[in-house]
């Protein structure tokens, strides 16, 4: 069980990174997208030391979700994914290694660089170091849930604008504790450990519940 | 007599069952409402709270709160069925479910509406970031995630299955997402909805409420077979009974 888990993690790995572009898309998309605020909205610092949490969050949001449909869209049109489902392997570890290999790819390379976003926001020191915490704790549970909507629009005419559709609604939570556990870092007074005890929380049952949503997805999108 | 309930686990035997509830439903949902209606807006004195009262405003309550306590309901409802459809492999619960959705998509749409309506003479405000009215915007949301990833499969065992494993996952996240939103300290965000207090309003208004409340909710089970016989009928049409069905019709049409 432990050996076809490390097998499909460092397959999908192995194939992301001899097509590099894809994985520096999703992170390039994450920079772009927190880059324009400031030009929409104006360069004070005042308001963008404001803005920056919630900015942040929600453009990692979207670019896990732009990168969601990759992850079975390609082992579905190849027939890999039939394959594994008739292996003699439990699904779910199958797809949790599918997802972890996933956030490698999209997920910590925008904990990376949130140091590097945090700057261009004017966040104080702690307020990084509290960001980067959030989102590594909180980027997991966006690519397990959205594992859940990329297996039921699998294979779908304008998949994509659905996966959105169903996804972002159940990522409301993360978002809020998230760029909550940011904005309240940089307050002397408040306390942002619940925050992330919080989202620690959300990833744990994430982590129980969400393999096995998404393999009943898969059976029912490959029936 | 026994009753055998697995009969009417077949959508031909449910069809005419159905047929038979719409106008019984129908006319209970209509009669109580008007008389809800009648009540709430001519027997019920003419504001609503103590110290710093409604005025006659206030009477939208006898839309927005069944509206908005049937949106939550029929949720239930939908994700029931969808666990009962993908427990039992029953047909007819996921045609259920499908029936039931766009009323509640509805009744969801109401809540907001009739909402922002009253938020404006009592708030100020037609829109407030307020725990309550963000859950339902999420639950509003969620409907029309079901409703959109059913239609986008053509396969309709394919779309029954994955729609009810959406429904699920959203009723699970439902509570997580009320109470998120619900901030963790409550001295950092007012919340503007003020909670439930049935038990000090005035007898007469609550009365009309759930009198309302009772004919919505008739009117849920009207609209929702209604919709089901429709959804049957297209579901069953290469079936004989329907052919059979249709057939005279069809021939009476032609002349």
């Amino acid at each position: 069980m432990g050996r076809s888990f490390l097998a499909l993690l460092r397959r999908d790995i192995t194939l992301a990174l001899r097509r590099r572009t894809d994985v520096l898309t999703t992170l390039f998309f994450f920079v772009i997208v927190v880059s324009l605020f400031p030009l929409g909205v104006g360069s004070e610092r005042e308001v963008l030391r404001l803005l920056g949490p919630g900015v942040v969050w929600v453009a990692a949001l979207l670019a896990s979700m732009l990168a969601l449909e990759r992850l079975f869209a390609a082992d579905y049109e190849d027939g890999t994914l039939e394959q594994l489902l008739l292996a003699g392997q439990p699904l779910a570890l199958l797809v949790l290694a599918k997802v972890l290999a996933h956030w490698l790819l999209t997920g910590l390379p925008v904990v990376l660089i949130a140091p590097l976003i945090g700057m261009q926001y004017y966040l104080p020191q702690t307020a990084i170091l509290m960001m980067m915490l959030a989102l590594l704790v909180g980027t997991p549970v966006l690519s397990l849930i959205g594992a859940i909507g990329a297996a039921l629009t699998l294979g779908l005419r304008g998949g994509g604008i659905l996966l959105s559709l169903l996804v972002l609604p159940l990522y409301v939570p993360v978002l809020i504790y998230g760029s909550g556990a940011v904005s309240v870092s940089t307050i002397a007074a408040a306390e942002s450990q619940p925050y992330l005890f919080l989202l620690g929380a959300f990833l744990v049952l994430a982590l129980v519940f969400a393999p096995l949503a998404s393999a009943a997805a898969l059976r029912i999108s490959l029936e | 007599m026994q009753l055998n309930w697995f009969r009417f686990a077949a959508p031909a035997n449910f069809y005419p069952l159905a047929g038979r509830l719409v106008p019984i439903f129908g006319v209970i949902a209509a009669v109580t409402v008007l008389i809800g209606l009648y009540w709430g807006f001519f027997e019920t004195p003419d504001r609503l709270g103590g110290t710093n009262p409604q005025k006659e405003y206030y009477r939208i309550i006898f839309i927005h709160v069944p509206a908005a306590w049937l949106s939550m309901w029929l949720y239930v409802v939908l994700a029931g069925w969808c666990a009962i459809g993908l427990v039992f492999n029953t047909r007819l619960s996921y045609m259920m479910a499908n029936a039931v959705a766009p009323t509640g998509a509805l009744f969801t749409f109401l809540a907001l509406w009739t909402g922002a309506l009253w938020g404006r003479p009592s708030w100020g405000t037609y829109w407030d970031w307020d725990p309550r009215l963000t859950s339902e915007l999420i639950l509003f949301f969620l409907y029309i995630g079901y409703l959109a990833l059913h239609s986008a499969i053509d396969d309709a065992r394919r779309a029954d299955k994955a729609a009810a494993l959406l429904a699920l996952v959203g009723l699970v996240c439902v509570p997580v997402i009320y109470w998120s939103i619900n901030c963790p300290d409550p001295n950092q965000c007012a919340a503007l909805h003020q909670r439930s207090s049935l038990t000090q309003m005035e007898p007469n208004i609550l009365s009309a409420m759930l009198t309302m409340t009772f004919g919505l909710w008739m009117y849920s089970f009207a609209s929702a077979f209604a919709r089901l016989r429709g959804i049957i009928l297209e579901r069953e049409a290469e079936s004989t009974w329907v052919q059979e069905l249709v057939a005279p019709a069809s021939r009476e049409a032609i002349r």
